[in-house]
């Protein structure tokens, strides 16, 4: 096999040399009925050349790459510089194992620095750790730290959450048995505080939220009494949006795949986690941490570990062990090749280009928000006759939006979420709203 | 160590992202003023020359599988094959939008699916998820499954979790994650799980066991069938901790080792990369009792295709955004079907045999935890090798010999422990030179302790103070003044 170094010599070699006739002798310790019920896979060893023809006829067969992408949900078809990909294909980056021995990881340590200080900059906030598996185990992880900071037993959570998202959050929420109270949207598409039950540890927050809508966090801190306002942000709106740190919000989290990640079908993603100072010894998850070495030089090092599991084991604040790193570096990479005034001009972009949209349907017969509240890049509109034929009729034009039946779920009928990004031309823009514009209401 | 916020600015245009192709309407009379943001987050403006030359200088900093040998214990870092980068990045793939139609991800739906049942094969177990993203993920993912199943059944007085004291962090946080409470079973002096100890504590509180397998010491646990027979025996279940699935692929099956659920890492097993600490992929294969349980949604292969079956009312809900980490699934796919079962057989056999190879050659040297048969790691002890020298200065010292240090201090039951996996990618004149550094390290402790107790040298940087890091952790780049 290609990727193994001995010849046949070379064991024979090392075997005599511990005094083993066999490699099968240095398995001699499996008890035996073990090895006797072991059966193959059945699977010949193939060829490089066939892997690479085969698996490059798979990706053939997803159809969804030739649409023109108008999904969003949590993740976005965003525009990836180059250089992020060439970065994140150095193999020093990609091959190490976590930065255990500092002095020869650097590159990771100094990245993971860089990556919590973007997203603390982006965030408001205070601390931000260097990564979580994706959005929605961020959002469980930040209930689990409020319940370990105010442990109530009941975390309010808006109903406006993506759906996806507040299923993980029903399962940790389950497995430590915290109840999880739903908080109902206005008409705006904004979050009903008015019912916040007094007794929560945390009061959780998305924006802008499922609906696109994006959240007024002035005076909700205020409003939520002794809970921790955690809030799930978009990062590209923060390039414009102000952040949730402003407003006194004590956990950030979010889904940063929009921050230079492929789609992936959804994986690998990129958890977004940030707090308030005072709460770094309760968050999850791994930190760098500046310092000086035997010479007095500057560098990095991981910090603040006795939160980890290595050290605290089921005292840790989270079982959290392997994290997004390689994600992180190309979220670091990305921000740095925008720039922070490209950074607001992407921003702008999303913002337009989804405002046009959303304007030129609404002013079709029979098309109409769902809700009145400002948005980013993302809008739910209402849909005259049935919005599964007419994502369907979309399909068929080249335009792909996202099946409705999630929608439902936050009970709406007939409507459809729509995601704008930098990519989306004019021409595709003008092409959608020709399609329903011809549809008649895909009655 | 310069940062990217240390690098020269620049105020040319991004050049990125082309110029608003619709008329401009200004955000401010889109979106409500009082939800614009008035202080600009401090993202560098750099020119892409220097951000490219930032981050190559970073990576000069690091040290990974290509650099030479890394025999971190437990962690499996053999080499990445090339070729599942390329294929993780083909568009088809990394384009496919999560939300889409089944219809639009017939190819990914299938590569999934068929990487479920090869992993089906492997563990000996009939059902698998995809969605654990992470070893320790797919710990949290099956302890949540045993308490479903307890549930179910209506026998809610289990609470334990039972764990070898010789087990990784992970197994008792993960534990503690899903609601459990643990309880340590003491390792005996052939440094396997004591029977004995085993027996006092089995009763009807105990939820189930989590295995390591083989253990970390490297040692098969003889007794891996008893123990999991009685731990079935007062209606518990087991878990097996798959991160040392390298010492046994294509040779033996959890399933028939007795295990309810067992986790993969792909990302040290089937030769995906560690990325740095991440991403990686931890699914899991259950025993026929949990099937039920699994997370939604599950892939399923119908009449017309492959698609998404949510459909599951006994099932714990989801683990994760999505359906896990796909692009990291797709190079474990790629290799499997790249070694078939004969190369995933010679992947056991060679780490297996590097392991005792080194074991024999090292343990005249250094003092072994426990001697006999290793699988594809063993433990050394820095005890007594010479006055006042630890582990942690002959892993600094290994550094200055362009040898990655092995996991120190950990398992937690051997005194400054050596905890070495040298994988099958490494061939006889690697692990040779690795001999002969611990020789000389070993000379050098007696005869000049200080080259160790100096180390390392040879790295772009000294010992770190990582008590200063603790005390008052600096954690963000701290702006000059008026930044």
């Amino acid at each position: 096999m290609r990727y193994l170094h001995h010849q046949t010599a070379d064991r024979r070699d090392m075997l005599a040399s511990i005094g083993r006739s066999s490699i099968d002798e240095l398995f001699s310790d499996i008890p035996k009925a073990v090895t006797d019920a072991f059966r193959p896979l059945g699977l010949p060893a193939r060829s490089e050349q066939e892997i690479v023809a085969e698996v490059t006829s798979l990706a053939a067969s997803n159809a969804a790459t030739e649409k023109s992408c108008f999904v969003g949900g949590g993740i976005y078809d965003h525009y990836i510089p180059s250089l992020v990909n060439h970065m994140l294909l150095r193999t020093e980056f990609y091959t190490a194992y976590t930065p255990y021995q500092p002095e020869i990881s650097q590159g990771t340590l100094t990245a993971m620095f860089e990556f919590q200080t973007l997203v603390c900059e982006l965030t408001g906030m205070d601390v931000a750790n260097a990564s979580l598996y994706d959005g929605a185990t961020a959002v469980a992880e930040a209930a689990l730290m409020a319940e370990r900071i105010r442990p109530k037993g009941k975390v309010a959570v808006a109903r406006s959450l993506f759906a996806n998202v507040r299923r993980v959050l029903d399962t940790y929420c389950w497995a430590s048995e915290i109840e999880v109270v739903e908080l109902p949207y206005l008409p705006s598409g904004q979050c009903d505080l008015s019912n916040t039950p007094p007794d929560a540890s945390a009061v959780i927050l998305q924006s802008p939220n499922a609906f696109g809508v994006i959240e007024d966090l002035s005076g909700v801190k205020e409003r939520v009494g002794d809970a921790l306002l955690i809030v799930a942000a978009h990062p590209i709106s923060l390039g414009i949006l102000a952040p949730p740190g402003e407003f006194d919000v004590d956990i950030v989290v979010g889904e940063g795949q929009s921050l230079g990640l492929p789609m992936s079908y959804g994986g690998p993603l990129l958890g977004l986690f940030a707090a308030k100072r005072e709460y770094l010894r309760q968050m999850p998850g791994r930190v760098s941490g500046q310092t000086i070495d035997a010479d007095g030089h500057g560098g990095f090092t991981m910090a603040a570990q006795t939160r980890e599991q290595h050290i605290r084991r089921e005292r840790a604040t989270s079982n959290i062990c392997t994290n997004s790193a390689l994600c992180a570096l190309a979220a670091t990479v990305y921000l740095a090749t925008v720039g922070g005034n490209g950074f607001r001009r992407l921003a702008e972009l999303n913002t337009e280009k989804a405002h046009y949209l959303a304007d030129r349907i609404t002013s079709i017969d029979g098309y109409a928000l769902a809700f009145s509240g400002s948005f980013f890049n993302e809008f739910v509109v209402r849909v005259p006759g049935d919005a599964c034929a007419l994502h369907q009729k979309l399909l068929d034009e080249g335009i792909q939006t996202e099946p409705p039946e999630p929608l439902r779920t936050h009970g709406l009928e007939n409507a459809l979420r729509i995601a704008v990004t930098e990519k989306r031309t004019q021409s595709e823009l003008d092409r959608f709203v020709e399609v329903l514009e011809t549809s008649g209401g895909a009655r | 160590m310069r940062t990217i916020f240390d690098c020269p600015q620049h105020d040319g245009s991004d050049g990125l992202f082309p110029t608003l192709d619709v008329p401009r309407e200004g955000v401010d009379r889109l979106i409500d003023q009082a939800l614009l943001r008035s202080n600009p987050p401090r993202i560098p403006n750099v020119c892409e020359p220097t951000v490219a030359r930032h981050y190559t200088a970073l990576s000069k900093l690091n040290y990974g599988i290509d650099d030479g040998l890394y025999p971190l214990g437990s962690c499996t870092m053999k080499y990445n094959p090339k070729v599942n980068e390329d294929l993780a990045r083909l568009p088809g793939l990394a384009g496919v939008h999560p939300l889409s139609d089944a219809a639009l991800a017939q190819g990914t739906l299938r590569f999934l699916h068929e990487l479920t049942e090869l992993l089906c094969g492997i563990a000996g177990l009939p059902g698998v998820t995809l969605q654990p993203v992470a070893g320790a993920h797919g710990e949290l993912t099956g302890l949540f499954l045993f308490k479903r199943y307890f549930e179910d059944r209506g026998d809610l007085k289990r609470r334990r979790i039972l764990l070898p004291d010789s087990a990784h962090g992970t197994n008792p946080a993960s534990a503690a994650v899903a609601g459990f409470s643990v309880t340590e079973i003491t390792s005996n002096d052939e440094g396997m799980l004591d029977l004995d100890a085993l027996d006092a504590e089995l009763d009807e509180t105990v939820a189930g066991i989590m295995l390591t397998v083989p253990n970390t010491l490297g040692i098969f646990e003889k007794g891996i069938l008893e123990i999991t027979e009685r731990v079935h025996a007062v209606g518990g279940l087991c878990y097996f901790d798959g991160a040392n699935l390298n010492s046994f692929l294509g040779r033996a099956r959890a399933g028939d080792m007795g295990a309810d659920v067992f986790h993969f890492n792909l990302h040290k097993t089937l030769s995906t990369p560690h990325g740095g600490g991440g991403p990686g992929s931890g699914p899991i294969a259950v025993s026929e009792p949990l099937v039920d349980f699994l997370p939604v949604p599950r892939i399923e292969q119908r009449d017309d295709g492959f698609g998404l079956d949510w459909e599951q009312p006994r099932s714990i809900g989801s683990v994760h955004s999505f359906y896990g980490n796909v692009l990291v699934a797709v190079r474990a796919y790629a290799y499997i079907l790249q070694l078939g079962d004969e190369g995933l057989r010679e992947v056991s056999g060679d780490a297996v045999l590097n392991a005792n190879y080194l074991q024999e050659r090292l343990k005249e040297t250094y003092s072994l935890s426990h001697d006999g048969l290793c699988k594809h790691e063993f433990v050394l002890s820095g005890r007594g090798l010479a006055e006042g020298i630890s582990t942690l200065d002959i892993a600094k010292r290994l550094i200055d010999y362009g040898i990655h240090p092995p996991t120190i201090y950990f398992p937690l039951i051997v005194r400054e422990a050596m905890m070495i996996e040298p994988t099958e990618t490494e061939g006889k004149e690697s692990l040779d030179r690795f001999i002969e550094v611990m020789e000389r390290i070993a000379k050098e402790a007696r005869e000049n302790p200080e080259l160790l107790h100096q180390a390392p040298q040879q790295a772009s940087i000294r010992r770190l103070d990582q008590t200063r890091a603790a005390r008052d952790p600096i954690l963000r780049y701290q702006f000059p003044e008026g930044m």
